[in-house]
């Protein structure tokens, strides 16, 4: 109880507004809208439980969002030229791990701080994209959308795919090894070193993860509409490291669980529909998700305060 | 002559360990008075003390005569007082000018910087002391001796009246200390008082007026330099009757486990060290703080790896390249700093312990929290860690449980060679006599073990051998009933005819 609070808190913080929702607009309960919206967060769903590991492995990655746009871009071209969707899921993968590959390079094999690295890796994609392209819409052939199901199947199939990963990576993270390790090297690297811990390969392995699993979510978001956005995936970064935060993942490393992050990602995702359903101003949206995150770092920094004394 | 600084019954606790018991010194205008002791004897705690960056428990301080109620640094500063440290504290990659403008100009820090009388400024203060370095220079090229000048610099320019020097010439060159020397003379001739620590006897007999040893947060004697000699100060430093109850030597040492030929490495500092140690002893390895006895373990456990020399593992040849190598070949080190590289304060005391043996307690990695928790239990009765169980976080644990767990999660690994590095450093005199029962037990079982300790009583009454290390190599290795003064003879370097 009293070691997971952080996490009970936020998913409480979380069951509340759903309970005031309830009681004052029932309306937010209607399953289509709710469908859609968790449909829409279930890439982002994807992208913050590695942001999470990279986080918890006390490095950051803020190019998540120009890898997400160069991935899109690919699998659309990919999907376009009539290649199988599974091919195009396997590339859109293997091309995020490769992107990934190259910032963890950077970070453990040259030793530089992770938040340069991936910023410049950040602007240096999406403007590249952006040149390349010229900011055209990929097209895409109609069998691609929703893979060819019918709406509503292809929804659940996003969603259960989102699901299905959060719970084999919070299993992960806690029965196996290397979960274990990626906890040991985010709390302390040297002690985890002398432990016979790979601290390097380790924090280049988390990277390459995070990129796949950006390719992931890439190819999860690209079947949801008729064509591809070249600049999709703005502010992806900002998003999932608010929840990987508001989740109660230490932003010096070392702690945090996945459950964490879920419960954080949807209370930061519902605000917004919420305060339409209750007919809020929508600009207080912004206001109140920045709200959570502050209280969230701060009540972290006074937990961490309150350990050293 | 007149006092600048009189300490009366200054006593200063960490926790439970008292590192000054009432301790009086006082310091004349001009003259050089030495302060003596060996690791841990409460020179640093003093020097801290007196500069105001610790308050003293109890005790009073007078500085010219007048009582300093409350000292912190910006106070100490004020009032006159300088220390430069070893390492001079300076901004590299600013100019001698800017570095000493910081230090004494005042800090409003939205005055404008004359960068003219800045630099003049500099220019008379490095000629005061005779330093022919110009104001321009960046601090980051000049060698470690040019920088301390710049430090003593600051001190004049700031008007100090009592000048702190902690080991100044501990990585100076002959030549340059006798420069350094001459400098304090002439500081002491403008009637500075200088307190000046320094682990080089013969430096001391050179230079100094009045000698002070620490012994145990005492002090144990000032006299006058010209009154005493190396022998009579060893003696002073460590003469203290061993009131603790050691665990007695029990089997006879078995085969040669691990042996050092000529070993070596440039990076730690590590010389030409050979070595030999056995099954079933405890070889304690002395010396002062910065001999190379870290740096020492460090190679043999392959976190900086040796560039010269051979290691020997049961009479087989081995190269550790890392810590992961070393373990799986047997060695363990338990790391000097726990809070640092030792126990992972946000974990659980059971993961922990078994940090370095996953792949043999969960293999398949698919981790089996019952054969952990088995794991843990067995080490937490084994060594009577008390936590309240498996799962408490290592932060909520006292300093000698913490060492306790990093013993237990090196012991776990079933090593062939165990390397303590100060294992019982801040540790309660409880947890301590507890550490000590195991370690002899642990040898006793087969273990070779390597024990760097700066706790001479500790050294002398774990040891069945004794290595002393100084200036990164082994000066000599002394039998287990050693006395005291000759393991600080050799630690500090004493000629034979002296002692």
């Amino acid at each position: 109880m009293k070691k997971y609070f952080r996490e009970l808190s936020v998913a409480a913080a979380l069951g509340i507004l759903l309970l005031a929702l309830g009681i004052f607009a029932p309306s937010f309960f209607q399953p289509q809208p709710l469908l859609s919206l968790v449909t829409r967060e279930a890439p982002t769903l994807v992208v913050a439980c590695g942001m999470a590991l990279v986080i918890i492995c006390r490095q950051i990655d803020i190019s998540v969002g120009s890898m997400f746009a160069v991935c899109s871009v690919c699998a659309g071209l990919l999907a376009a030229m009539h290649w199988p969707l599974a091919l195009v899921l396997a590339a859109s993968v293997l091309i995020g791990a490769v992107f990934g590959a190259f910032n963890g390079a950077l970070v453990a094999g040259l030793g530089l701080p992770s938040i340069v690295v991936t910023l410049a890796t950040m602007v240096t994609w999406r403007e590249g994209l952006r040149w390349l392209r010229q900011g055209v819409w990929v097209d895409l052939p109609n069998d691609v959308q929703w893979f060819g199901l019918p709406q509503m199947a292809g929804q659940w199939t996003l969603v259960l795919v989102a699901l299905t990963i959060l719970i084999l990576l919070a299993l992960a993270m806690k029965h196996f090894s290397v979960g274990r390790f990626i906890y040991a090297v985010g709390s302390d690297a040297e002690a985890a070193r002398l432990a016979g811990i790979r601290p390097r390969l380790l924090t280049f392995g988390v990277f390459v993860f995070m990129g796949a699993l950006t390719g992931l979510a890439a190819m999860m978001n690209t079947i949801q509409s008729p064509q591809v956005d070249p600049n999709s995936g703005t502010g992806l970064e900002l998003k999932t490291i608010a929840a990987v935060v508001v989740g109660g993942v230490a932003i010096s490393g070392g702690r945090g669980t996945l459950w964490g992050v879920f419960a954080g990602l949807l209370l930061l995702a519902c605000i917004s529909p919420a305060l339409t359903h209750l007919h809020v101003e929508a600009f207080w949206g912004k206001v109140i998700q920045g709200a959570i995150i502050l209280l969230a770092v701060v009540a972290d920094g006074l937990r961490t305060r309150k350990q050293r004394n | 002559m007149k006092q600048l600084l009189q300490l009366s019954a200054v006593t200063k606790s960490f926790g439970a360990v008292q590192a000054l018991k009432g301790i009086s010194f006082d310091l004349q205008a001009g003259e050089v008075h030495a302060l003596l002791g060996e690791n841990g004897a409460g020179k640093s705690t003093l020097i801290k003390i007196i500069t105001g960056a610790h308050q003293p428990d109890g005790g009073t301080i007078e500085i010219t005569g007048v009582r300093a109620e409350k000292l912190s640094p910006a106070i100490a500063h004020k009032l006159g007082i300088a220390c430069i440290y070893q390492q001079p504290a300076l901004f590299p990659d600013l100019t001698v000018a800017e570095n000493i403008g910081l230090r004494l100009e005042s800090a409003n820090s939205l005055s404008r910087v004359d960068w003219n009388s800045r630099r003049n400024q500099a220019q008379k203060l490095l000629q005061r002391i005779g330093a022919d370095i110009s104001p321009d220079a960046e601090v980051r090229s000049l060698s470690m001796p040019e920088q301390q000048l710049v430090e003593i610099a600051c001190a004049l320019g700031a008007g100090a009246r009592i000048v702190i020097m902690d080991e100044p010439t501990a990585s100076l060159t002959q030549k340059e200390t006798q420069l350094l020397f001459a400098v304090v003379r002439d500081l002491r001739a403008s009637s500075v008082g200088i307190i000046y620590i320094s682990h080089r006897l013969e430096e001391i007999f050179q230079l100094a007026d009045r000698v002070t040893v620490l012994r145990d947060g005492e002090s144990v004697a000032t006299c006058p330099a010209k009154e005493t000699n190396e022998t009579a100060l060893i003696k002073l430093m460590v003469g203290r009757e061993i009131s603790q109850i050691f665990p007695p030597a029990e089997s006879a040492p078995g085969e040669i486990v691990l042996s050092l030929k000529n070993l070596g490495c440039t990076a730690g500092g590590v010389k030409n060290v050979s070595l030999d140690v056995r099954a079933g002893e405890i070889l304690g390895l002395a010396g002062l703080v910065g001999a190379g006895r870290t740096e020492l373990a460090r190679t043999i456990f392959g976190i900086t790896p040796a560039d010269i020399g051979e290691i020997f593992l049961r009479g087989e040849r081995i190269e550790n390249h890392s810590p992961q190598e070393a373990v799986a070949r047997g060695i363990a080190y338990v790391p000097e700093d726990r809070r640092r590289h030792g126990v992972i304060l946000e974990m659980p005391v059971a993961q922990n312990m078994t940090m370095a043996i996953h792949r043999r307690i969960f293999p398949g990695t698919w981790l089996r929290f019952g054969a952990e928790r088995a794991c843990a239990l067995d080490f937490i009765r084994q060594l009577d860690v008390r936590a309240y169980g498996p799962e408490a976080p290592g932060h909520s644990l006292s300093g000698g449980n913490q060492q306790k767990v990093s013993l237990a999660r090196w012991l776990a690994t079933e090593p062939k060679v165990l390397i303590l590095d100060e294992p019982t450093q801040g540790v309660d005199v409880g947890a301590k006599s507890e550490i000590h029962k195991i370690i002899r037990r642990l040898a006793k079982d087969g273990l070779a073990v390597l024990m760097i300790s700066s706790d001479l009583p500790e050294i002398l009454g774990m040891s069945d051998r004794i290595a002393v290390m100084r200036g990164g190599t082994i000066a000599a290795t002394l039998p287990g009933k050693s006395v005291a003064h000759e393991v600080m003879a050799v630690a500090l370097g004493q000629k034979r005819s002296g002692g």
